[in-house]
Formats: structure tokens, C-alpha cells, sequence
């Protein structure tokens, strides 16, 4: 008899709150739109060293104010963003790995990328500069300096659009490292802040955008930056809808946010960004321009 | 050292200062961890209590379940509760991912095994006597949990504080379904791990002190109930 009791008991239970699940979902599917997604709300997935500079901060209360609507930022690594926007789970992307971006063009996962801004990466090491690199202006010999020392190198180790380019310029040295046999190089697994304050710590080279270093200055007692303006070391951040056949998107925010971002006034605010605070501009607009346009300017300005 | 200085100054200066968005982030992480803790005693201490009191097929698996759901992982939790809530997921259409609506869920998961747990044990060191002359006397079954739930209020309210504990300490799950996102999901842990990547360890420490000081609230005036009772 009690035993019978016992499992009514918990059947009821169990019950209850399925009950009680089944009703959360019918009411918040009640508030839904038809159109299966909220259309006062735009999904942006960006990169944590955008998201850490706080531009979007800047620019995102503008946005939100003219088209009232919601944008919910989700920081993450660009290999991450790239993902969400291949599976249909953000509206917008804005990442800087031109690569893996034009992959997710080709196959029809996002459409209308285009070119906002760039700076650059810078490769910071150790003031005293045991691998001798300060002022080369190759980045590809520079690492093959820092490999063949075996000088600490803190890699980002987190497929996010640093480590995307910095792999990319070792296969450009021609010396791949990894940690299972290359003892002095590091993978942080963590965002760039977080890798450049252990590159700081270890005395360790590594590879930078140029804006998080910037903006973490006050904490960089042992760490300069060694090598900049090589071409390969610029870095373009680009937006792109994603693509409304996945549905459930919100495509018409997403298309508003991509020109919002390409606007005259916002390209001045991006360009004016922190440049009194710095003495030099984190971000340099390039809306209308292209890789190869900034690329063939850079390369023939001197450095 | 002096970084640490530094960082309880700056807590006592936002402290002071009564910072709009410190007690913003504060309350927030209040209100979502009391919820999760709220509906985890009220699914938890009554499947701990039949656990306790019941033999049925089955049982042995669902303790130890309990068991591990004790020292469950908050990034397991949130890694599942994501590739369920996002967009395309299967419960994508309740539109709940990235919302404290979620940060809810996700923290009772982890509140839940707690408060089973210890519901569990609490009910179970009861003398079976003293539950056999309760039926004995006439007692209906309400009656029965009733006075069952008076012997056991130490073992109670430790559940209380265990499964808040669970709630509020969590950051993994929170980061993850939660997204940090400023003004809307962002508390007291996630805020503090977006300070410690930024570098500002001033204010990640000003945050900690804060997060300290409210659990330390919380289960002072829990404790206090809990010792109180036990005098009358």
C-alpha cells in the first residue's frame, strides 16, 4: 500500500512539473512572433577582441535607439561566431578571419560581406628580446627567429581570428609549432586580454591586434611591440548577414545593422574610436574599400 | 600585494558610492539565484522525501544520479541547456536563450541535486519509529510530511543553503546561456571573469568582496532561522 503511495507520490510529482514545463512553453509560445524569431531583437555574434575594446559599446546603444530594437552581443572567438552563423543561430556576424569568412560566403551560409574597418596585429615580446627580432620588418622571419631561439611564444590556442592569423604566419615561416613537442610555446585557451596578461607574466612573445594591447598598456610592464607593418599583418573585420534561408532569422535587423555600420557618420565615430586617448587610431574605417585595396595602399606606403 | 589593496579600496569606493550598475549586477544575481533555489526546494524536497521514505524499483539508480548530479559540472549544464535553447535547437521557439529566463533553468539544475541530496539524507536519519507511531496516531499523509519537515528543518535549511550556494557560485553555465550580456544577463561571476580578461583586477576584486558579502548574508540569515529553531 505505501509503496503504491510512494510512486503516486513521485509520479505526481514528475507530472507536476511537467505540467508545469509544458505551461512555460505554451506561454512564452504564445508571446512568440509568427515568424519564429523576435523581431525586435537582432543575435550579433562578434569577436572578444572587438567586444573588449568597448567600440561596440559605443556604437550598439546608437543602432538600438534609431531601429528600437534589442542587439544582444555574444562575445565569443571568430572560429565560435563563424559557427553560430553556419548553424543559424545569430542574425549578424562581425569577425575578422577574411579566410574562414569567404568559405562561409561560398557556401551560401551568410551573404553580403563587406569590409568595415582594419588595423593591425603587432608581435610583442619581452623588452630585452632574447630571439633579436626588434625592428625586423618580415613578420614570417621574425617567428622563425622566435621558433629557432625556442623563446616563449603565448599562442591564443582558441580558433578565434588571432590564432586563425597567427597560424597562418607561421605556415608563412615555414615553422608549424606545436605543444606537444615545442616546449616553449604556449596555447592560453582564453581570450586576448587574458593571453597577453600570461605573454606578460612568462616573458613570452605573442601575436596582438593592435588595439588590445593598446587598451591594456597600464599592465604590460614587460611586453613591447617588436614587429608591426609587415602587410600580412593587417587585420580586416568584416560584417556579414547570415543567410535568411536558414529561418528563423532576422534578416531585415541584420541588413539595417550591415549599413548602419557603413554609414558615413558611424565610419567617422569608428575612426575617431580612442584615438585622442591612444595618440592613434584603434580601428581606421574602410567602408567601400577591399582587402586587396587597403593591402596594395599599405604595401606601398612606408613603414 | 598591493593589488589586492588597491582592489578592496576600490570595492569600498563603489560601495560608498553606491555604483548604479554594482547594485544593478547585485540584485540581479539575488533575484535568478533565489529563484533557481526557490523552485528547486519546491520540486526537490518532496522527490528527496519520497526518496527517503520509499523502496521502489528503481530508487538505486535515482539516488546515485542525485549523487553525481551533486558534483555535476556548470559547463556541462550550460553546454546542454545551449544546444537546446539556441535558435535552431529543439526548444529554440521558446526564444528564452541568452536571458535570465535560461540563467533560471540552468542554475536549478545544479541546485536541484543539492537540495535532493540533503532533503534525502536529512529525512532518511529520521528514527522510522517516530514515522510508524505518526500513521499509528492517525496522521494523513500531509500531517505526516508536515511534522516530518519540523524534525528535519536542520537538514532543511542546510539544503536551502547548499543548493543557493550551488546557484550563486556558478559562472560556467551562466557564461554560456546567459552571455554576459550588459544591462540584461550579466552577474556578479560572469562580471567578475570579464573584468579578471580585461585586466581590471581592481574592480573584479571590488565584485568579489561583493559576491562574498551576499552569500555571506544570505546564509547568515539562513543560519540564524536554522539555529533559532532548534532552541525553542
Amino acid at each position: 500500500m505505501r509503496v503504491t503511495t510512494g510512486r503516486t507520490t513521485l509520479l505526481g510529482w514528475l507530472t507536476l512539473t511537467a505540467l508545469a514545463a509544458l505551461a512555460l512553453v505554451a506561454t512564452t509560445s504564445a508571446c512568440r512572433s509568427d515568424a519564429g524569431y523576435n523581431e525586435a531583437e537582432l543575435i550579433l555574434a562578434t569577436t572578444t577582441s572587438l567586444n573588449d575594446s568597448g567600440l561596440l559599446d559605443e556604437l550598439v546603444p546608437l543602432f538600438e535607439a534609431e531601429e528600437e530594437l534589442n542587439v544582444k552581443i555574444i562575445s565569443v572567438g571568430t572560429g565560435a561566431a563563424l559557427r553560430m552563423g553556419t548553424e543559424g543561430n545569430a542574425d549578424v556576424l562581425l569577425t575578422h578571419a577574411p579566410i574562414a569568412e569567404q568559405e562561409l560566403v561560398e557556401a551560401g551560409d551568410v551573404i553580403n560581406r563587406t569590409l568595415v574597418a582594419y588595423n593591425d596585429f603587432v608581435i610583442v615580446g619581452p623588452r630585452d628580446d632574447p630571439a633579436g627580432v626588434a625592428g625586423t620588418s618580415d613578420v614570417a622571419a621574425a617567428l622563425a627567429q622566435i621558433a629557432d631561439a625556442g623563446a616563449i611564444f603565448a599562442s591564443r590556442g582558441d580558433d578565434s581570428g588571432t590564432h586563425k592569423k597567427e597560424i597562418a604566419l607561421w605556415r608563412d615561416a615555414d615553422r608549424v609549432p606545436s605543444v606537444d613537442s615545442d616546449e616553449w610555446y604556449l596555447e592560453v585557451g582564453q581570450g586576448m586580454s587574458a593571453t597577453l596578461i600570461v605573454a606578460n607574466q612568462r616573458g613570452a612573445y605573442s601575436l596582438t591586434d593592435r588595439g588590445t594591447f593598446l587598451s591594456l598598456s597600464d599592465h604590460m610592464d614587460q611586453l613591447t611591440p617588436l614587429v608591426s607593418g609587415d602587410v600580412r599583418l593587417l587585420n580586416f573585420y568584416s560584417v556579414m548577414e547570415v543567410n535568411g534561408a536558414k529561418g528563423r532569422i532576422n534578416t531585415a535587423a541584420a541588413k539595417a545593422f550591415r549599413q548602419f555600420l557603413l554609414r558615413d557618420d558611424i565610419q567617422a565615430l569608428i575612426g575617431e574610436y580612442l584615438r585622442e586617448e591612444y595618440g592613434q587610431p584603434l580601428f581606421i574605417p574602410a567602408a567601400g574599400e577591399t582587402e586587396a585595396t587597403v593591402s596594395v595602399r599599405a604595401g606601398a606606403a612606408p613603414n | 600585494m598591493d593589488l589586492i589593496w588597491d582592489g578592496i579600496r576600490e570595492a569600498a569606493r563603489l560601495w560608498w558610492s553606491g555604483d548604479g550598475e554594482i547594485i544593478e549586477i547585485t540584485l540581479r544575481t539575488l533575484a535568478i539565484s533565489s529563484a533557481a533555489t526557490a523552485l528547486a526546494l519546491l520540486v526537490g524536497i518532496p522527490i528527496g522525501a519520497v526518496l527517503a521514505l520509499r523502496r521502489f524499483w528503481g530508487r538505486g539508480l535515482i539516488v546515485a544520479a542525485v549523487n553525481t548530479g551533486m558534483g555535476m559540472p556548470p559547463v556541462v549544464v550550460g553546454l546542454v541547456l545551449v544546444l537546446i535553447l539556441v535558435r535552431q535547437g529543439p526548444l529554440g521557439s521558446l526564444e528564452i536563450i541568452y536571458t535570465p529566463t535560461a540563467m533560471v533553468i540552468a542554475q536549478l539544475f545544479l541546485a536541484l541535486p543539492m537540495v535532493v541530496g540533503f532533503s534525502l539524507a536529512s529525512i532518511q536519519s529520521v528514527n522510522p519509529r517516530l514515522i510508524g507511531q505518526m500513521w499509528a496516531m492517525g496522521a494523513n499523509r500531509w500531517q505526516v510530511l508536515w511534522l516530518l519537515a519540523r524534525e528535519t528543518r536542520l537538514g532543511l535549511l542546510a539544503a536551502v543553503m547548499a543548493g543557493f550556494g550551488a546557484a550563486i557560485s556558478e559562472v560556467g553555465a551562466s557564461m554560456q546561456v546567459g552571455a554576459n550580456l550588459a544591462g540584461e544577463t550579466r552577474v556578479l561571476p560572469t562580471a567578475i571573469v570579464l573584468e579578471t580578461g580585461r585586466g581590471n583586477w581592481e574592480v573584479a576584486i571590488a565584485l568579489g568582496t561583493v559576491l562574498v558579502a551576499l552569500a555571506f548574508i544570505v546564509n547568515l540569515v539562513l543560519t540564524t532561522a536554522q539555529q533559532r529553531r532548534l532552541v525553542t
